[in-house]
């Protein structure tokens, strides 16, 4: 690993410094692969509790799922945002991300890059049983994957702008999931209602063109707030 | 020639000429508000549809609209204060939060109370409603951070782009009558074309709105000067004021 620290930090391009750092995480991350389990296991076991709670009728079921998928994936999302920088922090390694002379802004998209695929594209792939299990007819499942796909990416991105500005803050993690959600609130709404227009059969996009526009404007501005919330947070 | 504006940097000055300026803010707040009260409850006529429980728009419009104006005034204080690195534009931003968090929820509670007898609901969950709400949370959550952080610098700067990041959401209040038609009617003065309310009602509806930003400026003055108090409490201008 020491020398993977010590190629981010020798003259290299930032693209390479990116992608080294992407490979890494991923690597640390699946070498305790049971933790990774976490923000999954959370999603399954909160959309069981409506059915339980509500009704087991898959006709009621199919007029609450759309919300109980979405607000799954977001307490999900919220929950799994405090790890993208936790370790990191405790040991250090961050101040050497600063020090490094790499754009923190794309070292800070490849570490949230990393951590999509570890915390929402497990999420993504699992969905579409849950919303079966939640009534939804099958023609539905492609439009739900693709608007959680879209939705968990803008959601890794916006809790990376909150664990950036809560590192290190005792009850930091509860903090954070304050400080994202009313962010993620407009999220929330399209994308429930790009499911809900697809489990009633029809055409979803236009939630899903401003779950899109959600995307691309978290993308390009997430990972540079982040980076001055890190050097705020860090000097 | 600009010595006047750098001198807003230092916090003595302003610690004296806020004490100055409120006053008078403070009371041609008062002035206009009871003369705003008097035209908008006894001059101007019933509501053809509403009767006289419209006039609960003298209290409701003035603090929603105070409510963004306060949200934009600390995200460009805070902004202020993260670019050219000015401590008394974070404590204005740290002053003005609560006095917004305050309007909002008085904009949302004026708001239900005249929703239940003209619309027959307390709460629905329209655009405006919705993204008022989300406002508040922004306010809260700008406060909780603050609060949650002890070194002042780190707190400030931390916040300061917290409230940055959030005040994304004001044009879309402003705007989210006109893009969605839902139950919150739409712009009936800031839009193109004469206003669509009649004069007897506007003028008071602008009277209570200055008179609430005259009354906001002079609450800010003096959080303000308490803010400086408690940051520059050990600088020797503070205690010789005090053995003064």
């Amino acid at each position: 690993m020491s020398a993977v620290v010590d190629a981010v930090l020798r003259p290299t391009t930032a693209l390479r410094a990116g992608w080294l750092l992407f490979e890494r995480d991923l690597r640390l991350a699946l070498r305790r692969w049971e933790h990774v389990a976490d923000p999954l296991v959370f999603f399954l076991m909160v959309t069981t509790l409506f059915p339980l709670a509500l009704s087991p009728e898959l006709s009621r079921l199919r007029d609450v799922a759309p919300g109980v998928l979405w607000v799954a994936a977001l307490l999900s999302s919220l929950l799994a945002a405090d790890t993208l920088l936790k370790s990191d922090a405790q040991d250090g390694t961050l101040e050497q991300y600063l020090l490094s002379g790499q754009p923190l802004t794309l070292l800070l998209l490849a570490k949230t890059a990393a951590h999509w695929i570890l915390t929402g594209l497990p999420l993504v792939l699992v969905s579409p049983l849950v919303a079966v299990a939640l009534g939804a007819p099958a023609e539905s499942l492609d439009t739900i994957m693709l608007g959680l796909t879209i939705g968990t990416l803008t959601l890794s991105l916006l809790g990376a702008i909150g664990a950036a500005l809560t590192i290190g803050l005792r009850r930091g993690s509860l903090l954070l999931s304050l400080l994202v959600m009313p962010l993620a609130m407009p999220l929330l709404i399209f994308g429930a209602r790009s499911s809900e227009l697809a489990i009633g059969g029809h055409d979803a996009a236009g939630p899903l063109y401003l779950l899109a526009s959600l995307l691309v404007l978290a993308v390009t501005l997430a990972p540079l707030t982040a980076a001055a919330a890190v050097r705020i947070s860090i000097d | 020639m600009w010595t006047w504006f750098h001198k807003l940097a230092s916090p003595p000055h302003v610690y004296r000429i806020a004490g100055r300026l409120t006053p008078w803010f403070g009371w041609s707040a008062f002035l206009l508000i009871v003369a705003a009260l008097y035209g908008g409850l006894v001059l101007a006529p019933r509501d053809y549809q509403q009767g006289d429980a419209y006039r609960i728009i003298y209290v409701h419009a003035p603090s929603a609209w105070m409510s963004l104006f306060i949200y934009v005034t600390m995200a460009v204080a805070a902004a202020t204060g993260l670019i050219w690195r000015i401590k008394l534009a974070h404590a204005v931003a740290a002053s003005a939060a609560p006095v917004g968090a305050s309007f909002t929820f008085a904009a949302l509670a004026t708001g239900a109370l005249w929703g239940q007898p003209m619309w027959g609901t307390w709460w629905v969950w329209d655009a405006r409603l919705t993204s008022e709400l989300i406002l508040l949370f922004l306010y809260l959550g700008y406060m909780a951070l603050r609060a949650s952080i002890d070194d002042v610098q780190r707190a400030d700067r931390a916040s300061a782009l917290l409230a940055i990041v959030g005040v994304v959401n004001v044009p879309i209040i402003h705007y989210s009558v006109v893009w969605w038609n839902t139950l919150h009617q739409a712009p009936t003065v800031t839009k193109m074309g004469a206003p669509s309310i009649s004069l007897t009602m506007l003028i008071p509806l602008l009277m209570m709105i200055v008179g609430f930003n005259l009354y906001f400026f002079a609450v800010l003055l003096t959080r303000v000067r308490g803010e400086i108090l408690r940051r520059e409490r050990n600088a020797g201008w503070i205690r010789d004021l005090v053995r003064a």
